[in-house]
C-alpha cells in the first residue's frame, strides 16, 4: 500500500503546485491589470484617501473636497451647484468623471508626474498631501451673468448656450449651457443615489448633461454672414460696394425663393455690403455667395475655424473639454459641381451649415483683434500645487491662426458695429463702450421654432478688445435673436465691470 | 537522519521498516515549534492593529496567549497519550488556526466603529467566536486522543459511522431549502438566523472510517479479481456495485446540495482510498472518467434543461469568464481576483487591505482576503503549510504497520489537501468555484472542529507509527486490538 501512498503524496504535490503556479499568474503577471481595473473598489478607497485639490475661479473655489470620515474619506462638493457644471464636469465615484475633473484629474488627485515630489515625501513623513489646485479662467461675474440672463431669458427658451473669450489671449471668460444640472448627486458616495440622480439627468428630454457651449453644433443662420462677408471683402468687394439684393432670390436652379425677415429689409435692387450686414440682408448674402463660389466660402470658413476636429479647450497644449467641429456641410452637387440653391441657402448660414457656440465667439474674437487673428482658447490659467504657492504651470496664450488680415479685421469690426449701432443688435449695446455684433436666426425644421444667435465683441475706448461672445437660444422663436443679442450685452457688460478677471 | 546517530534511544526498532522512525518522542520539537507559531500570531495581530489603529494596544498579545494556553493543553495531552506522535502536525495546524483567529479579528476591527476599535474585547465579533470555537474543537481532539488510544478500534464503529456519514450528508439535501440553503448550496441545517452546522463536515470523516474498513475487507477481490482490457486491468461489474453507490450519492450531492466542491472532495477521498487500498490505476481512471464524465454530462443538462443542474451550469460559466458579469453572477470571484491581484506579491501587509470589498471573506474567501495583504509570498506560505500537514499525515500512512491505519490516515491526509485544491483553486480560478471552507482559516465551528478531529486522527496514527513494539507502551490491548480482517498488511511484519 505505500507506492500508491507515495503516488497521492506526488498527486497533492501536483495539485498544490498548480495552486501555486496559478496565484504566481494571478498575484504578479496579471497584479497590475486586476489592481487598476474598474470593478476594482480598492483603486477608489484609496484615491478619495487623498484631498482632491480644489479648482476655484476668480479665488472662490468651485469644486473643493471635504473630510467625512467615511471609508471614502473625502467627498467631493460643488458650492456653485449648477452654474460651473459644464466646465467642472463631476467626479463620480463610480462613472467616469467629465469636464475639468477629468482634465485635470491626475494633478487635482495628486497623482501626476509634477506632483512626485509630494507623493516622495509622504513615503517617509507619513502624511497624505493633497492634490493640486486648479484656477480657471473664468471670471465670476461674467460666469453669474451668463448663467442667470440665460436661466431668466425672457422667453422662457429651455435650452441655449453662451459663451465668452477674451479675444486676446484665448481666456474663456464665461461658459454655460442651459439647462444645467446639479453635480453635488452625481459625487454622492451612495453610488445608488449617483446613478439615480445620473440616470435622471440622462432621460431629461432637454439633455442637461449636453455641453452646448462647445460639444453641439446648430446652423448658425446670418452670423454666417460674417465668413461671407469676409471672403467677399478678400474678393473685391468693398463695404461700400453695391451688391445685388431684393426682396427675394431664386437660385437659377431651384424653385424655392430665399426671402428677408421681413419686407422692410433691403427691398431695394442695390445695397452696400455694410448696409446687408446691418439689416441683415438675406438676399443680398445669398446673391453675393453664389457669385463667390463654393470654394471661396468654404476656404474662409475653414480658416476661421470651420472643420477642425481636434481643438480641445482646457490646459493649453494638452488635453481639455473637447469641441465639436464647425461643418459648412455640402454646398456642391454631389459630382463637384455648382449647386446654387444650396450655395445661397449655405450663405445665409442654413442649409447644411453647422456651427458651435465657441465657433461663433471665435469668429466675433479674430474680428475683434486688430490684427485679425483667433487666440487658442483655453479654461485652465494656473496649477498651483498643494502649498498654493509652487506654480507648475501658467497659461501663455497661444495663437490659434489669422482668418483674416487686419484690414478685414478692420472692415467687418466697422459692419458689426453698425450692427449693434444700428441694425438688428441693438440689445447689446453697452454705454460708454464699442459692442459690435451679428444675430442670427436659423430655420431648424419646418414646423419647429427658429434657433436666436448672437455673435458679438466689446471694445474698449482705445479699441483694445475685451470680449467676444457667443448666445445661442435653441428652439427660440420670434425674437430669439434679440434676447440673445441682449444676453450678449449682458455677459459683456459684466466682463467689463470685472477687470480683475483679465 | 539525527534519529540514526542517537544508539539506543529505543531497543526495539533493529528491524526498521521503510518509514518507520526510531522511537523517540519529539515532544519538545513540538512544543519550541509551537511557541514560534504562537510569536508569529502575535506579531501578525500586532501589525493589525499597527496598521489599522496607528498603534498597537497593551492588550494585543491575548488573543495569541488564549489560543497558546488551548494549544499547550493540547500539547500536554499529545505529550502524555501520543508520545510518538508527528511533532510538525500540531504547530503547522495552530499556526493556520491563530492566523484564521488573527484574521478574522482584522475583520471585526474593520467593521467597527473607528472609536469601538480599540476596546474590541478579546471574544468579541467573529474572531472571538472562531477562537471559542478553536477552544471546543481542541478539546474536541484532546477527547478524541483520550477516548482512542488505538486507532484501530475505531474500525469497531465502522458501519455506525458510515450510517452516520450517510445520514449526515443526506440531511440537507432532505431538509427544505430555508433549512437548509446558504447562498445556493444546501450543505447546512440551520437552526434558526444565528446557529448552524455543516454536516458533511463531519461526514466526511465517518465515511472516510467506513471506507477505509470495507476496503480492508474487500482490498483483495477488488484488486485480484479482474478483466484485462487495453493493457489496464479492471474489475469484475459485480465489484463496481460500492463505487458506483459512492458515485451516485456524489453526484446527488452535486444536483440537490448544489455543491460541486463536496461532491468533488467524496468522490476524490474515495477513489483514493480505493486505490491506495488496491494499488490499481484502474479505479483511479474509472473514478476520473465517472467524475469528470458526470460534472460534464451535469454542465450539458444544466444547460439544455436547466431545473437541478442550472446552479452548476451557472457557476462553470462564471468559471469560464468571471468578467461577463462583474457585477451580479461573477462578483464574488471577480472581486476575489482583483482582491488577490491588488495584493501582489508583497501583499498590502496584515490590515492594509480592503477585506471589506470581498463577499464571504470569512468563509470561502479568506485565502483572497489573506492574499490582498500577505502577498503571493505570504500564500505560498500558507500553502507550504498545508502541504507540511498533508505529507506529514501520508508519511504517518506510510509509517504505520496496519491497513486500516494507512487507508484512514492516508485517506485524510489526501482529503485535507484535495479540501484545499478545491477552495482554493475555486477563490483563483483554476476550477469553478465551490462553497468549500478553507481548513482551519474559515470562520466556523463545524469546519474547524470537523478538522481538528481529523488531525487528531492522524496524530493517534503517526503516533501509532512511530511507537516502539516492544516495550512498555505497546499498542493499548486493552482497547480491544487489532480486528482480526486487518491481517496482511504487508508493512506489519513485527507482531507483538
Amino acid at each position: 500500500m505505500n507506492a500508491p501512498l507515495r503516488r497521492a503524496g506526488i498527486v497533492v504535490m501536483v495539485l498544490f503546485g498548480l495552486l501555486f503556479a496559478n496565484l504566481n499568474w494571478i498575484q504578479a503577471y496579471k497584479a497590475d491589470e486586476y489592481r487598476n481595473s474598474d470593478y476594482n473598489g480598492r483603486v477608489q478607497v484609496a484615491e478619495y484617501e487623498r484631498k482632491r485639490g480644489n479648482i476655484e475661479a476668480g479665488g472662490t473655489a468651485l469644486a473643493t473636497s471635504k473630510d467625512t470620515g467615511g471609508k471614502l474619506k473625502f467627498l467631493r462638493t460643488y458650492p456653485g451647484g449648477a452654474e460651473y457644471a459644464h466646465v467642472l464636469g463631476y467626479k463620480p465615484v463610480n462613472l467616469a468623471e467629465t469636464g475639468i475633473e477629468r482634465v485635470e484629474d491626475e494633478f487635482l488627485a495628486g497623482t501626476s508626474d509634477q506632483l512626485i515630489g509630494d507623493r516622495i515625501k509622504d513615503l517617509f513623513t507619513g502624511d497624505q498631501t493633497g492634490g493640486g489646485n486648479v484656477l480657471l479662467s473664468l471670471s465670476k461675474k461674467a460666469q453669474d451673468a451668463a448663467y442667470n440672463q440665460l436661466r431668466n431669458n425672457t422667453l422662457g427658451i429651455k435650452r441655449g448656450a453662451a459663451i465668452a473669450i477674451d479675444p486676446r489671449t484665448g481666456a474663456v471668460q464665461a461658459l454655460v449651457s442651459m439647462p444645467s444640472f446639479d453635480p453635488n448627486p452625481l459625487a454622492s458616495h451612495d453610488s445608488a443615489k449617483a446613478t439615480a440622480a445620473y440616470n435622471e439627468l440622462e432621460q431629461d428630454e432637454n439633455g442637461p448633461l449636453k455641453n452646448r457651449a462647445l460639444g453641439e453644433v446648430l446652423p448658425p443662420g446670418s452670423t454666417f454672414k460674417i465668413v461671407v462677408a469676409a471672403a467677399a471683402l478678400e474678393n473685391g468687394v468693398g463695404k461700400e460696394t453695391k451688391i445685388p439684393a431684393g426682396p427675394s432670390y431664386t437660385a437659377p436652379t431651384s424653385g424655392t425663393p430665399i426671402r428677408n425677415a421681413a419686407a422692410s429689409i433691403c427691398p431695394e435692387d442695390q445695397v452696400t455690403l455694410m448696409e446687408a450686414v446691418t439689416e441683415s440682408c438675406n438676399t443680398g448674402f445669398a446673391q453675393l455667395g453664389v457669385r463667390l463660389g463654393a470654394d471661396v466660402i468654404k476656404e474662409k470658413a475653414r480658416q476661421f475655424g470651420f472643420e477642425q476636429e481636434d481643438l480641445t479647450v482646457g490646459q493649453l497644449g494638452e488635453s481639455g473639454l473637447p469641441v465639436a467641429a464647425s461643418r459648412t456641410g455640402d454646398m456642391q452637387n454631389p459630382d463637384g459641381g455648382t449647386d446654387p440653391a444650396a450655395l445661397a441657402q449655405s450663405s445665409i448660414g442654413q442649409n447644411n451649415v453647422r456651427m458651435t457656440p465657441l465657433q461663433g465667439a471665435m469668429i466675433a474674437a479674430a474680428v475683434a483683434n486688430k490684427d485679425g487673428k483667433q487666440m487658442r482658447p483655453y479654461l485652465v490659467r494656473q496649477l498651483l500645487g498643494p502649498d498654493r504657492t509652487t506654480s507648475y504651470y501658467t497659461a501663455e496664450p497661444r495663437e490659434l491662426r489669422q482668418p483674416i488680415s487686419g484690414q478685414v479685421a478692420g472692415d467687418l469690426r466697422d459692419m458689426m458695429v453698425s450692427v449693434v449701432e444700428n441694425g438688428t443688435g441693438t440689445k447689446a449695446r453697452i454705454n460708454g463702450y464699442t459692442v459690435g455684433g451679428k444675430t442670427g436666426t436659423a430655420q431648424s425644421a419646418p414646423d419647429r421654432p427658429d434657433h436666436g444667435w448672437f455673435i458679438g465683441f466689446v471694445l474698449d475706448k482705445n479699441g483694445t478688445p475685451i470680449s467676444a461672445v457667443c448666445v445661442e437660444l435653441e428652439q427660440a422663436g420670434p425674437g430669439g435673436s434679440a434676447e440673445a443679442a441682449r444676453i450678449a450685452g449682458k455677459i459683456m457688460q459684466a466682463v467689463v465691470s470685472d477687470p480683475g478677471s483679465r | 537522519m539525527t534519529a540514526a546517530a542517537t544508539p539506543a534511544a529505543s531497543p526495539a526498532t533493529t528491524g526498521e521498516q521503510p518509514g518507520v522512525r526510531l522511537a523517540r518522542s519529539r515532544r519538545n520539537a513540538e512544543l519550541s515549534l509551537l511557541l514560534l507559531a504562537m510569536v508569529l500570531v502575535a506579531a501578525y495581530g500586532a501589525t493589525v492593529e499597527a496598521t489599522m489603529l496607528d498603534t498597537v494596544t497593551p492588550d494585543f498579545w491575548i488573543p495569541a496567549a488564549a489560543l497558546s494556553a488551548v494549544f499547550l493543553g493540547l500539547h500536554l495531552v499529545i505529550r502524555f497519550l501520543a508520545p510518538f506522535a508527528d511533532p510538525a502536525l500540531l504547530p503547522a495546524v495552530a499556526l493556520l488556526n491563530g492566523l484564521g483567529v488573527g484574521f478574522l479579528r482584522r475583520l471585526d476591527l474593520d467593521e467597527a466603529t473607528p472609536a469601538a476599535r480599540e476596546g474590541l474585547a478579546v471574544f468579541a465579533g467573529t474572531g472571538g467566536r472562531q477562537l471559542a470555537w478553536t477552544l471546543v474543537s481542541v478539546i474536541l481532539a484532546a477527547g478524541l486522543l483520550v477516548l482512542m488510544r488505538d486507532h484501530r478500534s475505531v474500525s469497531r464503529y465502522a458501519y455506525t459511522l458510515g450510517l452516520a456519514g450517510i445520514v449526515l450528508v443526506m440531511i440537507p439535501a432532505v431538509l427544505p431549502g430555508r433549512f437548509s440553503e446558504i447562498n445556493g448550496a444546501k450543505l447546512w441545517i440551520k437552526f434558526g438566523d444565528t446557529f448552524s452546522i455543516q454536516p458533511g463536515e463531519f461526514a466526511k470523516l465517518a465515511l472516510l472510517v467506513f471506507f477505509a474498513y470495507y476496503l480492508v475487507r474487500k482490498r483483495e477481490v477488488l484488486s485480484l479479481a479482474s478483466r484485462r482490457f487495453l493493457g489496464i486491468d479492471f474489475p469484475r461489474g459485480r465489484d463496481l456495485g460500492p463505487v458506483v453507490v459512492v458515485w451516485l450519492i456524489s453526484l446527488l450531492v452535486l444536483v440537490f446540495e448544489k455543491d460541486l466542491g463536496t461532491s468533488l472532495l467524496y468522490f476524490g477521498m474515495f477513489v483514493v482510498t480505493l486505490y491506495i487500498a488496491t494499488e490499481r490505476v484502474s479505479w483511479l481512471i474509472i473514478g476520473l472518467v465517472l467524475f469528470f464524465g458526470g460534472a460534464y454530462l451535469a454542465y450539458v443538462l444544466g444547460d439544455l434543461v436547466g431545473g437541478p443542474f442550472a446552479n452548476f451550469y451557472l457557476r462553470a460559466e462564471i468559471w469560464l469568464d468571471p468578467f461577463a458579469d462583474p457585477h451580479n453572477d461573477g462578483y464574488q470571484l471577480v472581486q476575489g481576483l482583483l482582491a488577490l491581484g491588488t495584493g501582489g506579491l508583497f501583499g498590502a501587509g496584515p490590515g492594509g487591505g480592503q477585506p471589506g470589498l470581498l463577499p464571504e471573506v470569512q468563509n470561502d474567501f479568506i485565502f483572497a482576503g489573506l492574499g490582498e495583504e500577505i502577498g503571493l509570498f505570504g500564500l505560498s506560505a500558507l500553502l507550504v503549510i498545508y502541504l507540511l500537514i498533508v505529507e506529514r499525515g501520508l508519511r504517518a500512512a506510510l509509517a504505520v504497520r496496519d491497513s486500516f491505519g494507512k487507508l484512514v490516515a492516508g485517506g485524510l491526509a489526501f482529503t485535507l489537501g484535495l479540501q484545499v485544491f478545491v477552495i482554493v483553486g475555486g477563490i483563483s480560478k483554476l476550477i469553478p468555484l465551490t462553497g468549500q471552507t478553507t481548513p482551519f482559516l474559515s470562520a466556523g465551528g463545524s469546519s474547524l472542529m470537523a478538522n481538528w478531529l481529523l488531525i487528531a486522527v492522524l496524530l493517534r496514527v503517526s503516533d501509532g507509527a512511530h511507537r516502539p513494539v516492544t516495550g512498555g507502551g505497546g499498542p493499548a490491548r486493552g482497547s480491544g486490538g487489532p480486528p482480526e480482517q486487518l491481517h496482511g498488511a504487508p508493512t506489519e511484519v513485527i507482531r507483538p
